[in-house]
């Protein structure tokens, strides 16, 4: 039987970049690259639901996410300080399958950096990261120290690529690539990638019970109705209708 | 002191239900804990075949509470006989199917085929406001309902429970023409006909414009209506709506339910349905009430 809730308390909670924040939390925590849990950082009941963060680090029973702030639920979290209480359940969902052996990069778009860091550590230096931010990156001292290779890009320039992160990439120097982001991205990614390099996908959707059994999050996959909390939230592309 | 419960004759070993919808076919929560331990489930709405559901979204959180627009996603009766009822009966918990459907015929060709299972209670739906043909309709109306409901009757042998809306036009007068076409008894409520709109696109949020508002948001309205059909019918009623603690639970049987349903609050905490049940026993305990049926509708009316 698994123990789905978990306390912890906060260690440290900061925005590290216009509107995102990373908190770090301690308590009994597990959970793969590509795994998130359902985070709540309030009593009341409005915002009635938890929220579902993917995992950035963990290490030493620490457990990091980064979020950006979008509404409510978020805007309650930003606000908890340390040594507060935040209640977690999971960790869920499927977590991303890594073959060390094959040639890796993995592609983020803005926020959907936050799982892609926890990959790039534990697959230490062995693959190529390509992040793409619309104004002022960040997380670059961890893609630094975990990736192979680091490209970024800003839609404002600012110094980096001014751009999109998939004008960067050539999908064919790649076995497989890892990609988290906005839909667009991932298209794009899907288009350049067809059936010549393997590309999973790190969905995201509204849900509301994070175990599979409100079907508040599925999508349309080549294998019928999938549910991106339990089922994912990493899919292989050609499931998830991408190459159409 | 024991929070046992019988009902239509059917031993519960507490008065909690998991809603349909909120629950699956229980083996997710399985992963949590024993579902065993609840007294009943009530299964993910069922339908004769399979239904994809709706597209575009199907959550949106309001305050305190949350709307839903699923859409009845299943993978038919059949599959579920197959795929998902193995695991449910050999769990110690009663086992509610929840039958939707699209026309008459498919509510009798459901409960025909569920009638051959050791199911001992068909809940039905009448009342999903996500389905544009009929669903609705069926809950509205009274002379539409009294018709599905008669025909079903005659199609099974199980206990019939039937599952009505909060958006019918009168909803004691709804209860009566179920209870007169057979019904054994009646679950309140279903979730209520809301709308939410995205004022940047100018656009409702879902595809099917409105959409089912549950959530402890509509617990009094929910507990209000359990008290005025109590009194117009002599049939046990399972109470619904925005029920999130052990409070919550005794209120509704109070207000004269026999059996409540846990729902939305299993989203916000996997336990929920399980804290109900300690809390109910514990608060007994408390009381000194050796029976609920010593609180059951204690509140008054009929």
């Amino acid at each position: 039987m698994k123990e789905g809730n978990i306390e912890c308390n906060v260690i440290d909670n900061r925005e590290i970049a216009n509107n995102i924040y990373k908190i770090t939390l301690r308590g009994h925590v597990l959970g793969n690259p590509g795994q998130f849990y359902m985070v709540r950082a309030w009593n009341g009941l409005d915002p009635f639901l938890s929220r579902p963060l993917s995992i950035s680090d963990i290490q030493d029973k620490q457990i990091s996410f980064v979020y950006e702030l979008r509404g409510k639920g978020t805007k309650e979290l930003a606000s908890i300080k340390t040594e507060e209480l935040v209640q977690l359940t999971g960790p869920l969902g499927n977590g991303f399958t890594v073959n060390e052996n094959l040639k890796s990069a993995v592609v983020s778009g803005g926020i959907g950096i936050a799982p892609m860091i926890y990959l790039l550590k534990k697959y230490h230096k062995n693959m190529d990261m390509y992040a793409g931010f619309r104004a002022e990156p960040y997380l670059i001292d961890e893609c630094l120290a975990h990736s192979n290779n680091l490209y970024i890009a800003s839609e404002e320039g600012l110094g980096w690529h001014k751009g999109l992160v998939t004008e960067l990439i050539n999908v064919d120097d790649y076995d497989v690539i890892y990609a988290c982001g906005p839909e667009p991205m991932l298209k794009a990614i899907a288009k350049m990638a067809q059936n010549k390099t393997m590309l999973y996908v790190s969905m995201e959707n509204y849900m509301a019970c994070g175990i599979g059994s409100c079907l508040g999050c599925t999508i349309q996959t080549r294998d019928g109705m999938k549910r991106v909390c339990k089922d994912g939230p990493v899919f292989d592309a050609k499931e998830v209708y991408f190459y159409e | 002191m024991n929070s046992t419960v019988e009902f239509l004759g059917i031993n519960f070993k507490n008065p909690v239900i998991a809603a349909s919808g909120t629950f699956g076919y229980g083996k997710e929560y399985d992963e949590y804990f024993d579902i065993s331990i609840l007294g009943g489930i009530s299964t993910k709405g069922l339908t004769l075949h399979e239904k994809i559901g709706n597209l575009g979204r199907r959550i949106y959180e309001t305050p305190s509470g949350l709307m839903n627009s699923i859409g009845l996603q299943n993978p038919g009766i059949n599959r579920f006989i197959e795929d998902e009822l193995p695991f449910l009966l050999k769990k110690d918990i009663v086992i509610l199917a929840n039958l939707g459907g699209d026309s008459i015929e498919e509510y009798v060709l459901g409960a025909k085929k569920l009638d051959e299972t050791d199911i001992p209670i068909i809940e039905l739906n009448i009342s999903c406001p996500n389905v544009k043909e009929g669903g609705m309709a069926f809950g509205i109306d009274e002379k539409v309902a009294y018709e599905v409901v008669k025909e079903v009757r005659m199609a099974t042998k199980k206990k019939l429970v039937v599952k009505l809306s909060p958006n019918a036009k009168d909803i004691s007068k709804m209860a009566q023409a179920c209870v007169k076409a057979g019904a054994d008894a009646l679950s309140l409520v279903n979730t209520f006909n809301a709308l939410a709109i995205d004022i940047n696109k100018r656009k409702p949020i879902f595809n099917n414009i409105t959409a089912g508002l549950s959530g402890p948001c509509i617990k009094p309205i929910a507990l209000r209506i359990v008290y005025e059909v109590k009194k117009a019918v002599d049939v046990p009623i399972i109470g619904i709506g925005g029920i999130m603690d052990y409070e919550d639970a005794i209120e509704f049987i109070m207000a004269g339910a026999t059996l409540i349903q846990v729902g939305s609050a299993n989203f916000r905490d996997i336990y929920a349905s399980k804290k109900i049940v300690e809390g109910i026993e514990e608060f007994m305990k408390k009381e000194k009430i050796s029976n609920l049926k010593e609180i059951t509708g204690i509140i008054g009316g009929k």
